[in-house]
């Protein structure tokens, strides 16, 4: 197994479009790589040029040791996980899993064992003899799956697989993916607009913004200390808050005229006027475990909005006045021109 | 990897697209320079000289010209117009329906699949002499006094032809605004009936703008069609009697292979294609127009 | 005009009372003795006879027309289908520039009335010494056999699900491996309607065949019919049998494939 690396890549297509631009990336060896952004943040794009489908316009991808910048899909001992699954309808399931190992002349027992083996990890025995056209959503999902594993490439290559399946199903399916990678000690390049999906499977995950790299870290420290003000405000549900500096009077300027950053989860909520700032309850939402409270600041509720989790008890009235605390030890100061972090 | 795709893509597309200007685009620019020439092959000592426009100024003087445009016309709007009313009537019946729809696709399609000039002849055969069906049932209903002669009365004659028409493709016209019918999204209705709606004002607010596009579609592809009409004129009045349903193409199929007069006919041969051409280019405009423009 | 449950049914059998009927007409009065036919006709089956029939190919060699309707008719659909699916497949599937244009041009030349290119085609295939001859006609039916293949095999080939190449390529394929294991048996179906509807509209086509044939031994069914000749006065029995054997093929070919051609017909009408 090896590890990927992208040089200075960069796509800009015919028409002047800058779909990546710069892209610095090292994938380790076994590591679970999840690239996230927006819609048109450039992430698939990046995927396509690893995968092959789509000819970077300047810089280098290395698998293992080799240039494969200009290497067809076929020779890179890649697999991919389409978002559409793109099975071959007119094929049977076990047909599917063997059409890679057919193009590439593998012996015909191991193709069996190989086909074999995946189909029971991933629960397909039963369906072997059916048409994709048969399946049900998330067994065409683990036909994909199933595909890619049993051409044990270097690297697997993810296309958002779980934005088609209904939202109980991508939770159970997400576990699923993490065990099975485990299991394997494969590595994964995985792209996803979701950024819960990105933080609870990936080891490490960079995010993208308009063809560029943002940050590339553990979840945590994307969380913790984000690099500018956009992977703030992408990563955490729900997201951090923003105030200008100077705002609350009891926090204090931070660096000259910046931007300070609070998530929901480091405000609580007191008595009025024990906290750090008055503010107006606009509406509370109950989540079950906890509850997620909009407040404006100021006794009038005229300032800015705060979201704020706090827990389910006490009971937060709506159209109150309540007071503020802002953990000192998670403050966020961005730079108001840049949207980079300060200090 | 683009690189390889297009170049695999251009190799696959040339020998289609050679073949075609070679037999279509060639000819068409042929048609344009001999119309610009004197031609006529029945006096070969004339030689082919240089005309310019004059055969189109001809043309534009010729009373038979002028008439067979008319004709053309005439046809097209009345047998178009009668296609579309009934077809779209057809359409929305059978939207409801439908154990039949096996029966529905063969009654569409056979006529359909016919040579036209076998359909052009089952049609004179029917009006054809004093005691053909046509006129029997009539005289027999009552509708008429007596047999007419429909071929020897211009207006007379245009009747089976437009009816041959009709016959033979309103069926595909039904099709497909029947097609575009089924695109409908039923919820739209529903709602317009919760908003107290009439089936007339459901129809004219939720189905006709929303079949636009499959008319403007059936639109095209029929009139393109009747500007072109030739087979089925031939065999059914031979453009008579006289000229009197001669069309467009007919005069100038007349012109180059009777008449021989290869220049003329080339100038006739460019004006119809240009009509077509308009035609079709407006229709398409029209059809874009509705596709972006009236996207909601 | 909704939930009446008898208004469709009363539609439907109109529509194909509507339809069948000359037909009905036709193929009666086939079996009807000349004399008989136009003295108080009936509409129910009276006093059958072949004559007409045996008279088409003991008299008229009506054979003739019918081989070289199917030698003409078959040879442009084979061309254009093999020439035309190429073609369909990059237009549908794969990305290069001009795409558009080409596109449109190949519709637009479909559309050419057949009038317009007549003459010229007259001239070259006279040139050739093709005229009056089985590759002087199928020539010129490119023009309109080739468009119409293409515009209805891109149809097909856009409904193929996306992607289908990429993931054969990533698995091991290359392009033109990965075009035959996936793209063609997918596309089969799409091929043999578009072969269906192409051999059709040859069978049927009438001004070329008329224009650039000259006698019996080349002319299609459609001229051949067109141009019976008796006589005396019109072969009205003969003609009808005739017709009736002319479109016997198409029919049959028809009837046995309606969903497909159907669905070909419309795809590609109505997403444009």
């Amino acid at each position: 197994m090896a590890l990927v690396r992208l040089e200075g890549v960069g796509k800009t297509y015919p028409n002047g479009h800058v779909a990546a631009k710069g892209l610095d990336l090292e994938i380790r060896d076994g590591e679970f790589m999840v690239l996230v952004g927006p819609s048109g943040c450039g992430k698939s794009t990046a995927l396509r040029m690893i995968a092959g489908l789509e000819t970077p316009t300047s810089g280098r991808i290395l698998i293992g040791d080799r240039d494969v910048t200009s290497l067809p899909p076929q020779d890179r001992d890649i697999a991919m996980v389409f978002q559409t699954y793109a099975l071959y309808p007119h094929m049977t399931v076990r047909e599917n899993l063997a059409f890679g190992l057919r193009m590439r002349g593998t012996a015909a027992e191991v193709i069996e064992k190989r086909v074999q083996e995946a189909s029971r990890a991933l629960g397909l025995d039963p369906v072997l003899a059916r048409r994709p056209a048969q399946l049900s959503g998330g067994q065409r999902q683990r036909v994909a799956l199933g595909r890619a594993i049993v051409r044990e490439p270097k690297v697997f290559l993810f296309d958002e697989p779980l934005s088609n399946l209904d939202a109980k199903l991508r939770v159970e399916t997400r576990a699923e993916l993490a065990r099975l990678h485990r299991r394997l000690g494969a590595t994964v390049v995985y792209v996803t607009h979701d950024q819960e999906e990105a933080m609870t499977l990936g080891w490490r995950v960079a995010v993208m913004r308009d063809g560029f790299l943002q940050q590339v870290a553990p979840p945590m420290e994307l969380y913790r200390r984000p690099a500018n003000r956009f992977v703030a405000e992408f990563v955490g549900s729900p997201g951090m808050n923003f105030l200008p500096g100077g705002a609350v009077a009891g926090v204090g300027q931070g660096p000259a005229g910046a931007t300070l950053g609070i998530r929901p989860h480091d405000l609580t909520i007191v008595a009025e006027g024990a906290g750090d700032a008055d503010a107006w309850v606009d509406v509370v939402e109950s989540r079950g475990s906890e509850l997620l409270v909009y407040l404006r600041l100021g006794t009038k509720g005229d300032g800015a909005e705060l979201r704020v989790v706090a827990p389910p008890e006490p009971a937060i009235e709506e159209e109150r006045v309540v007071g503020v605390k802002f953990d000192r030890a998670r403050l966020h100061w961005f730079e108001v021109e840049t949207g980079r972090r300060m200090g | 990897m683009e690189r390889q795709e297009a170049r695999a893509a251009w190799a696959l597309v040339l020998p289609a697209a050679l073949t075609i200007l070679l037999v279509a685009l060639f000819p068409l620019v042929w048609t344009v320079w001999e119309s610009l020439h004197l031609h006529d092959l029945r006096m070969p000592w004339l030689g082919k000289p240089f005309v310019g426009l004059d055969n189109y100024v001809e043309a534009l003087g010729d009373p038979r010209f002028w008439a067979a445009l008319g004709h053309t016309a005439f046809f097209a709007v009345t047998s178009v117009g009668l296609e579309l009313l009934i077809g779209l009537w057809l359409a929305l019946a059978l939207n409801r329906a439908f154990r039949g729809r096996g029966l529905v696709r063969a009654a569409v399609l056979v006529p359909w699949a016919i040579p036209t000039v076998v359909s052009a002849l089952l049609w004179r055969f029917m009006f054809e002499g004093q005691t053909g069906i046509v006129n029997s049932v009539l005289v027999g209903l009552g509708v008429l006094k007596e047999p007419l002669v429909w071929f020897i009365h211009p207006a007379g004659a245009w009747v089976p032809v437009i009816l041959a028409d009709v016959w033979k493709t309103t069926p595909f016209v039904a099709l497909l605004l029947l097609a575009g019918l089924q695109n409908i999204d039923a919820s739209l209705y529903e709602a317009a009936r919760i908003d107290g709606a009439s089936a007339w004002r459901q129809f004219r607010h939720v189905t006709l703008p929303l079949l636009k596009p499959a008319i403007l579609v059936a639109l095209i592809f029929r009139t393109l069609d009747a500007f072109r009409v030739f087979d089925l004129i031939y065999a059914l009045t031979g453009g008579g009697p006289g000229t009197s349903t001669e069309p467009i193409a007919l005069y100038t199929f007349n012109a180059l292979l009777q008449n021989l007069q290869f220049g003329y006919g080339s100038a006739l041969s460019v004006i119809v294609f240009l009509i077509t051409f308009s035609l079709a280019i407006l229709y398409i405009k029209l059809l874009g127009a509705e596709l972006t423009g009236g996207k909601r | 005009m909704r939930g009446r449950g008898w208004w469709p049914a009363v539609v439907l059998a109109m529509l194909v009372g509507a339809s069948a009927f000359p037909f009905y007409w036709a193929i009666l009065s086939s079996f009807t003795p000349e004399s008989r036919l136009f003295q108080e006709p009936s509409l129910l089956p009276r006093n059958l006879v072949l004559d007409h029939y045996r008279a088409l190919f003991t008299e008229r060699s009506f054979w003739l027309p019918i081989r070289n309707s199917l030698i003409v008719a078959g040879a442009t659909t084979i061309f254009c289908v093999s020439l035309g699916a190429l073609c369909a497949y990059a237009l549908a599937r794969l990305e290069f520039r001009g795409k558009a244009f080409l596109l449109g041009s190949i519709l637009a030349v479909g559309m050419f009335p057949q009038i317009s290119v007549v003459s010229p085609l007259y001239l070259l295939l006279r040139e050739l010494h093709l005229i009056n001859t089985y590759p002087g006609l199928v020539l010129p039916y490119l023009t309109f056999a080739m468009p119409l293949t293409v515009w209805l095999l891109v149809g097909f080939f856009r409904q193929l699900p996306g992607e289908l190449e990429e993931a054969a390529m990533v698995d091991g394929a290359g392009r033109l491996r990965a075009f035959w294991e996936v793209i063609v048996p997918l596309a089969v179906p799409g091929i043999a309607t578009t072969a269906i509807l192409t051999f059709v509209y040859s069978w049927n086509e009438f001004l070329f065949a008329l224009s650039f044939t000259l006698g019996p031994e080349r002319q299609t069914v459609p001229v051949a019919i067109a141009l019976f000749r008796g006589q005396y006065q019109v072969p009205w029995g003969q003609i009808l049998a005739a017709a009736v054997i002319a479109t016997l093929p198409v029919t049959l070919l028809v009837l046995a494939f309606q969903r497909r051609i159907v669905q070909g017909l419309t795809a590609g009408a109505v997403k444009g």
